[in-house]
């Protein structure tokens, strides 16, 4: 038959068994006019009504973040993805990625009174709520009338956020719970008004979610926590103390709150890495003009190759986050959209739509909270001394980007979540890890093919190289399993390795199809600066996973086998034609240098 | 009232600004467009009428189709409806004769313009709009008041102000203090999503004449480096002020 076969739609965790091509992603150049007006929106109310006062937000003015959410709310802002019905906008998911984007560069205190309030402050209401539930609240929470907060952590209760003490107890009447406990670091408390609280009824295998209103009797807050940065964010820890509350506000199902809970976290953990990225082009932006003003041996410094070299790879990483983050986030929402199209409900569809790609939300939630550290950090060096004042800008971005690696699960927790999920896909028959593993570890004993691309193809060598990392991977994570099976859980060390050899592919590969989509579009002279980050950004991948590969190896492969995979990985992460890297970076900083900011 | 906004679709302040390989046009490659700013200062007066006064607000722009981005952000920020003639910008008397055909049309009775466009600074349009239409022009206008048909208008004059007033139908070149910029407006959300369904209708460009053609463009020549010199040295000072800077 002449008819080609429509292809599958690239499921969560699948780019790692699969060749994705370019004209399968989305990238932020495909935004519609009206997406785009609605980034600029957001870009215009930050520099109008934040740039100017920024400073408040380290005199610890929390009524200010307060102030700003409020006209945020009256903006539209803080209802993107609220349905119509509700009082929200009911757009899709990117675009509440990108208004998130914007909203989130300028502060950190900022970023995190937004993403609490919209994220794990809204979402459980929006995606579990009854809908007397949502009638009451949603319409609220959508025009900034109502804050939210997110009650999960305890002091003994962190990373293992299933095992907190808070219990909820069954009133005589039955008409009540009564809740008491103590959460910890609890964002927006100081001036939320709804409260998404997660206790345990009896001994329950898991949490279950209640909604609480501020003022219940029962309930109590401690003072402002101080903190190394995001000065302007209320964390405080809230009291319940036979804290008495409806049995109508029980949100979902009784034992159903840590899937509520892990839920809006897949949430979170997206939102958080799009959340990094415009404090990263900020910094950026700060960077490339103090470094052309800057002269020191009679110079501007921006003129020496070591700043360059800083200024090419801060830019080089901010993009190829841009592009993972939001070709994950169209995954997302098409994914919802095939869900209710297949009948299911908008927010079921919404959560299984998360759902299917949490790998990639893990994965992103550590590429963007390290891109942005990374970026924040040599934002300083730039700076030099300048950059260690509180005066200039650098100082409070990298105090603030600190936080994006702890909360949302740590970073480590994040690398562990990755890799287990993707494990338990295989597990369950959903995904078939298998088959490729052998087929590489079938390929180690072959004579490796000198069969060679055509160079002369835009990406033909790049995208040859991005097999052949997947393949890296595979070979270790299958030995890994074959090795160690169930125990595997306690080789953390492997487990991380494998996580950041997920994380680079997973990221390269981005990079690398939106700048050959863009080069379809306009040619390739037109995005020369796209194609060399995109280069750029996979040569960093390929040492990576070299080197990630090499120590997962060392730690548990021995003799012949050790040997054997040493050499799989050499041959894996190898280019034919390696890239004079210096004239890349000089390339791409050029640009930034002569825009005199970040300039995509 | 029946209010017609003129939108010039203009680059950026902050963009690189750059000529095609023959210096005979701007290069409009990689350059983000935006309202022209006093063009704003009117909108946002207009939507003030429109909300205070019951006006209707129509915003017109003669340009090509690239140029609708721009009207429907006029459209998220408030107006009603926009119009679009479909026709090269050739040159200020071009421009005036479409405005001014379509107020006409429309039965307009306040032409709100910029008192110029910040991309090539003609400040003529809305001045020809006003002698093509025979009404009153009220140029470089910073305050407006009153109930109407009769309004009060403040206009910036060289050292001061100029008090004067006029009757429905005028023409207006605007620019801040017409309303300031703290007033400006930020289309929210929900008018940007309205803004799509609001009517923006292509109009054919009616006969006209243009009247002037473009030679070529060149850009200020750059700045060179500064020179420091001795304080002490004033000598060097006067012979360089004389024969490089040859300001003396
Ligand atoms: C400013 C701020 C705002 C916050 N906002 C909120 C909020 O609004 N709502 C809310 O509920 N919570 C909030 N949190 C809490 C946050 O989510 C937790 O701090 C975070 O999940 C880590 O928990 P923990 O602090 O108990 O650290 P721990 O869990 O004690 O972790 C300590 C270290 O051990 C590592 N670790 C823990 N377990 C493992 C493991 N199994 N394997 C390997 N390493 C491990 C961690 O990665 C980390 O490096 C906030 C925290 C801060 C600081």
């Amino acid at each position: 038959m002449a008819e080609v076969e429509a292809k599958e739609y690239l499921k969560g965790g699948e780019f790692l068994i699969r060749t994705v091509e370019s004209d399968e992603i989305f990238i932020p150049e495909d935004f519609s006019e009206e997406q785009k007006m609605m980034a600029q929106a957001t870009t215009d109310f930050i520099e109008k009504e934040v740039v100017p006062q920024r400073d408040r937000f380290e005199k610890k003015d929390y009524a200010f973040t307060e102030e700003i959410m409020k006209k945020a709310g009256e903006l539209g802002l803080l209802g993107i993805t609220v349905p119509e019905e509700f009082g929200g906008l009911g757009m899709d998911f990117n675009t509440s990625m990108l208004v998130c984007d914007r909203i989130s560069g300028v502060s950190g205190s900022l970023s995190t009174a937004y993403g609490a309030h919209t994220g794990i402050g809204t979402l459980p209401v929006q995606l579990y709520g009854t809908d007397a539930q949502r009638e009451k609240y949603l319409p609220g929470l959508a025009s900034g009338e109502i804050m939210g907060a997110y009650c999960l952590t305890e002091p003994g209760a962190g990373s293992d956020a299933n095992s907190g003490k808070t219990k909820a107890e069954l009133t005589e009447d039955g008409k009540h719970y009564k809740i008491n406990g103590q959460k910890i670091w609890i964002s927006n408390a100081g001036f939320a008004n709804l409260f998404t609280v997660f206790a345990r009824i009896e001994d329950d295998k898991y949490l279950t979610a209640f909604l609480v209103e501020r003022g219940t009797e029962g309930m109590s807050f401690g003072e402002e926590e101080h903190k190394l940065g995001i000065h302007a964010s209320s964390t405080r820890q809230v009291f319940f103390n036979d804290c008495i509350v409806p049995v109508e506000n029980m949100l979902g199902e009784r034992n159903g709150g840590f899937k509520i809970a892990m839920n809006a976290l897949n949430y979170g953990r997206i939102k958080l890495a799009v959340a990094c990225l415009d404090a990263a082009r900020r910094v950026i932006s700060y960077g490339v003009s103090y470094a052309n003003e800057r002269k020191q041996f009679g110079v501007s410094i921006s003129s020496f190759g070591a700043i360059q070299q800083k200024l090419a790879e801060m830019t080089t990483k901010t993009w190829v986050a841009e592009s993972a983050v939001y070709r994950a986030g169209q995954d997302i929402e098409n994914h919802i959209i095939r869900l209710q199209e297949g009948g299911m409900s908008s927010a079921e569809a919404k959560l299984k739509g998360v759902e299917e790609y949490a790998i990639e939300c893990a994965i992103l939630k550590v590429l963007g909270s390290e891109v942005g550290s990374y970026v924040a950090d040599e934002g300083i060096q730039i700076y030099g001394g300048m950059g260690y004042s509180a005066d200039a800008p650098m100082e409070q971005a990298y105090r603030d980007v600190r936080i994006a690696r702890i909360y949302e699960g740590t970073n480590e927790i994040n690398r562990l979540h990755s890799v287990a999920m993707l494990l338990k896909k295989a597990l369950k028959g959903e995904m078939d890890l298998m088959s490729p593993a052998m087929k590489v570890a079938g390929e180690l004993m072959e004579i490796p093919s000198f069969d060679t691309p055509d160079y002369s193809v835009l990406f033909a060598e790049e995208k040859e190289i991005i097999e052949k990392l997947k393949k890296s991977i595979l070979m270790v994570a299958g030995k890994a399993v074959e090795t160690f099976g169930m125990d595997l859980e306690a080789e953390q060390e492997i487990i991380m390795n494998a996580a950041e050899m997920l994380i680079e592919v997973y990221a390269a590969e981005s990079g690398i199809l939106r700048a050959e989509k863009l080069a379809k579009q306009k040619g390739e002279e037109a995005v020369a600066h796209e194609i060399n980050m995109a280069k750029l950004y996979l040569h960093g991948a390929m040492e990576q996973v070299a080197k990630h590969g090499r120590e997962a190896i060392y730690s548990f492969a021995e003799g012949d086998e050790q040997r054997m995979m040493l050499m799989g990985l050499k041959r894996f992460t190898k280019a034919a034609n390696p890239y004079n890297l210096k004239t890349l970076r000089r390339s791409i900083a050029a640009k930034v240098i002569s825009d005199n900011k970040y300039p995509f | 009232m029946k209010v017609l906004v003129c939108i010039s679709h203009v680059p950026d302040t902050t963009s690189k600004i750059n000529f095609t390989a023959d210096n005979s046009a701007f290069d409009k490659n990689g350059v983000q467009f935006v309202i022209n700013p006093y063009d704003e200062f009117g909108l946002t007066r207009a939507i003030w009428l429109k909300e205070k006064k019951g006006a209707s607000v129509t915003v017109l722009n003669v340009g090509g189709n690239e140029t609708e981005p721009t009207l429907r952000k006029a459209l998220a920020i408030g107006a009603d409806n926009a119009i679009r003639v479909d026709a090269e910008p050739s040159d200020a008397f071009f421009v005036a004769k479409q405005i001014a055909a379509v107020a006409q049309e429309g039965g307009y009775d306040l032409i709100i313009a910029g008192r110029e466009s910040i991309d090539y600074n003609g400040g003529q349009v809305p001045g020809m709009v006003a002698a093509l239409l025979n009404w009153p022009f009220v140029n470089a206008c910073v305050g407006m008041d009153g109930e109407g048909p009769e309004f009060n208008f403040t206009r910036e004059i060289d050292g001061g102000k100029e008090k004067l007033s006029a009757s429905l139908p005028l023409v207006i070149g605007g620019q801040k203090g017409l309303v300031e910029e703290s007033d400006l407006r930020i289309p929210n959300m929900r008018g940007i999503m309205q803004a799509r369904t609001k009517p923006l209708e292509v109009k054919a460009a009616v006969d006209a004449e243009t009247k002037t053609s473009v030679g070529s463009f060149s850009k200020p020549a750059p700045k060179s480096a500064v020179k420091m010199i001795d304080a002490e040295n004033v000598s060097e000072l006067v012979q360089l002020l004389h024969d490089e800077a040859k300001v003396i």
